[in-house]
């Protein structure tokens, strides 16, 4: 009989109070018996909707059911059949316009937390699982992946386990694009990143930082290489200002720059790390989506006064 | 790592280093930049490629020791490296057929005019310099400049070396005189290359310089190295670094240059220096 409460299992949280003050994580995460009872809420329907919402199909009701049954390192396996990046995807996916949009439970209530759950078996397997590195027969095929953002690591982990040898050229020192350089340390651990890009590495996938295709190298440079196949994953990341007057006057930021001097040069850290990060006592943030939402955010646990969305 | 396998002191602020950096030796060209980095919670800090061996594969860096990181780099010697090293970044200097150019340097801005006078005087380009510095010490390359260029001015404030006097002043002299070049390239801090086009474009010389502002990634994705050129917003890190003098808003480039002044200040007294 499933358990019909219509509402999701709360997430543990950091009070507002405290954590408007640190940069660490926000969600503390389900225990397994949190993690069970929500898993429990899921009807496990027959044609999926929540599927038809996942840009990768995860089979989320299987996964789910093995959640229920507390065959937590099962559920991984399904999950990681086809999401690379469970504890990534986990926090971040827009779920609430994705699988948990089509939720059948979501028509009376509250979807089935999916994320969460996914979320909770990708860090039950980085806390207690097992590493396996699955039996890959190469194919002699060397394929270039350019840029180390969501879509690089996901595509390159994929090659590697058809057997393809691939390397991925990445511009900055750090992997992970947006993950590393944009989205901060509170919604989603670096270490976490980190531990995501090893599971990715473990398959044999070489990483080279420091490399801006196109200009240390070129396409043409990497097929006369022996590439047979180049990936470009390179990213949106053009800052696009508003063309209004004063703006490149000073304390005039792209969140761009300011996520970077915080997340990828570590700004959070003030006083340990050479980059500076300037933030004022009142701070206007122009825009309304992920990405203004962070930098108001890290504003804010930068010491800002009071900050404000102008949308 | 990125290996030093030179280096050389060439005034008490001025270091110069060549590094192992295969991937920037290839295919770098005169006015391109690399970002270096030191260590794992390192600053990420540009610097012009000063010249480079496309045999040994090394790169040359020649910076001033002025702030905390440039300094923590000065400690570096011969077999230690940069854990990251990126590059070439920015466009090369656009040249054109020009006949004769005259090169102005200020202070550690001789390293990244080096390069390009280099390769212009191997087109066939006549090439002249003016290098100047606080004092005698404060000029560097004056020799590596005479093995192409016709003319080497050298200028100091203090007249401890060559003429007293400014760079720009030169270059006012010598046109005066009937020099004619068709072309200045002007490198050095912001405020000189500012009172070098104030003069050139008197003389109606048309002048590049090379911009520097605060930069992060060098890429183009965090737009805080943006500059005014013409009106309009450009990126150093992917539109530059070299752009038309005349059109170029220096006041803008100064206030935007002093932006973290407070912060690189606390840096250096809470970091030890
Ligand atoms: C602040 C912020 C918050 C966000 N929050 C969310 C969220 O909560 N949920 C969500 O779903 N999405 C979010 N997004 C959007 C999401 O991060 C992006 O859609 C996603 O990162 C795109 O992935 P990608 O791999 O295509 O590119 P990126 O993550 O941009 O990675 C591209 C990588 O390629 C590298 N690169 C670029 N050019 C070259 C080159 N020439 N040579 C070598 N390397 C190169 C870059 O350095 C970078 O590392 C957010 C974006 C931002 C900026
Ligand atoms: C394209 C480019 C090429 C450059 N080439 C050279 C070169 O060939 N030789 C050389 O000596 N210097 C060069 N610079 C300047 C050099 O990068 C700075 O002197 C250095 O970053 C200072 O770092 P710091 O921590 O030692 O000093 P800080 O105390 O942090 O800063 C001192 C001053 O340096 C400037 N600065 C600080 N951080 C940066 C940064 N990330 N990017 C740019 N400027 C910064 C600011 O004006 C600041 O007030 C170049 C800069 C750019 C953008
Ligand atoms: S739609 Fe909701 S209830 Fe139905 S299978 Fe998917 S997660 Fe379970
Ligand atoms: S340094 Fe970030 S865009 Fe130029």
């Amino acid at each position: 009989m499933p358990n019909m409460s219509l509402t999701k299992v709360p997430m543990p949280q950091q009070e507002p109070d405290v954590r408007n003050k640190n940069f660490e994580e926000v969600a503390t995460g389900y225990t397994a018996e949190m993690a069970i009872e929500e898993a429990t809420r899921c009807l496990n329907c027959k044609h999926k909707p929540c599927v038809t919402g996942c840009p990768v199909n995860v089979p989320i009701p299987d996964f789910i059911e093995h959640v229920a049954a507390g065959e937590f390192e099962k559920a991984y396996e399904v999950i990681t059949s086809e999401n690379a990046l469970p504890a990534i995807c986990g926090r971040v996916c827009p779920q609430e316009n994705q699988c948990e949009g089509k939720c059948v439970r979501g028509i009376k209530g509250e979807a089935v937390s999916i994320g969460r759950l996914e979320r909770f078996v990708a860090d039950y397997h980085m806390a207690n699982g097992l590493k396996k590195n699955p039996d890959i027969e190469k194919n002699g095929i060397k394929v270039a992946v350019v840029g180390s953002g969501p879509a690089g690591i996901t595509c390159a982990g994929e090659l590697a386990k058809k057997g393809y040898d691939v390397t991925i050229f990445e511009a900055l020192h750090k992997a992970g694009g947006v993950l590393s350089y944009g989205i901060p340390e509170f919604r989603l651990p670096k270490s976490l990143v980190a531990k995501e890009l090893e599971n990715v590495t473990d398959l044999g996938v070489d990483l080279e930082t420091n490399v801006v295709v196109g200009r240390s190298i070129t396409v043409d440079d990497l097929f006369e290489k022996g590439y047979q196949a180049v990936f470009l994953g390179t990213g949106a990341g053009l800052p696009n200002f508003l063309r209004i007057p004063g703006e490149n006057l000073l304390g005039v930021y792209s969140a761009n720059e300011f996520l970077t001097r915080v997340n990828l040069m570590k700004g959070y850290k003030k006083g340990e790390v050479p980059t500076p990060v300037k933030v004022g006592k009142k701070v206007a943030v122009v825009g309304a989506g992920n990405v203004a939402m962070d930098a108001a955010r890290t504003a804010k646990r930068l010491g800002a006064e009071e900050v404000y969305i102008i949308y | 790592m990125y290996k030093i396998v030179k280096k050389e002191v060439l005034n008490q602020a001025v270091i110069l280093m060549d590094v192992e950096a295969p991937y920037v030796s290839a295919r770098c060209e005169a006015g391109q930049f690399v970002i270096v980095r030191l260590g794992e919670d390192g600053e990420r800090i540009p610097l012009t490629i000063a010249d480079f061996d496309r045999e040994k594969n090394t790169v040359t860096i020649v910076f001033q020791t002025v702030g905390y990181s440039t300094k923590q780099m000065g400690k570096l010697e011969v077999g230690d490296g940069f854990d990251d090293f990126v590059g070439p970044l920015g466009k090369p200097a656009p040249f054109e057929k020009w006949d004769r150019v005259v090169g102005i340097a200020g202070g550690v801005g001789a390293a990244p005019l080096y390069p390009q006078l280099k390769k212009l005087s191997e087109q066939g380009v006549r090439c002249d310099v003016i290098i100047g510095g606080r004092s005698a010490e404060f000029v560097i390359l004056a020799e590596k400049f005479k093995e192409f260029c016709e003319n080497v001015y050298i200028m100091t404030d203090d007249g401890s070396l060559g003429e007293k006097g400014f760079g720009v002043d030169k270059l006012k002299e010598l046109v005066a005189n009937g020099e004619k070049y068709d072309h200045a390239i002007a490198i050095g801090p912001l405020i000189m290359m500012k009172f070098v086009v104030l003069a050139t474009k008197e003389m109606n010389l048309p002048t590049a310089v090379s911009l520097n502002p605060i930069m992060i990634d060098g890429t183009g994705m965090c737009g805080g190295c943006r500059v005014t050129v013409g009106g309009e917003t450009k990126f150093a890190c992917v539109d530059g670094p070299d752009f038309d003098g005349f059109l170029v808003d220096f006041d803008e480039c100064m206030k935007r240059q002093t932006f973290f002044k407070e912060e690189e200040h606390e840096c250096m007294m809470k970091m030890g220096e």
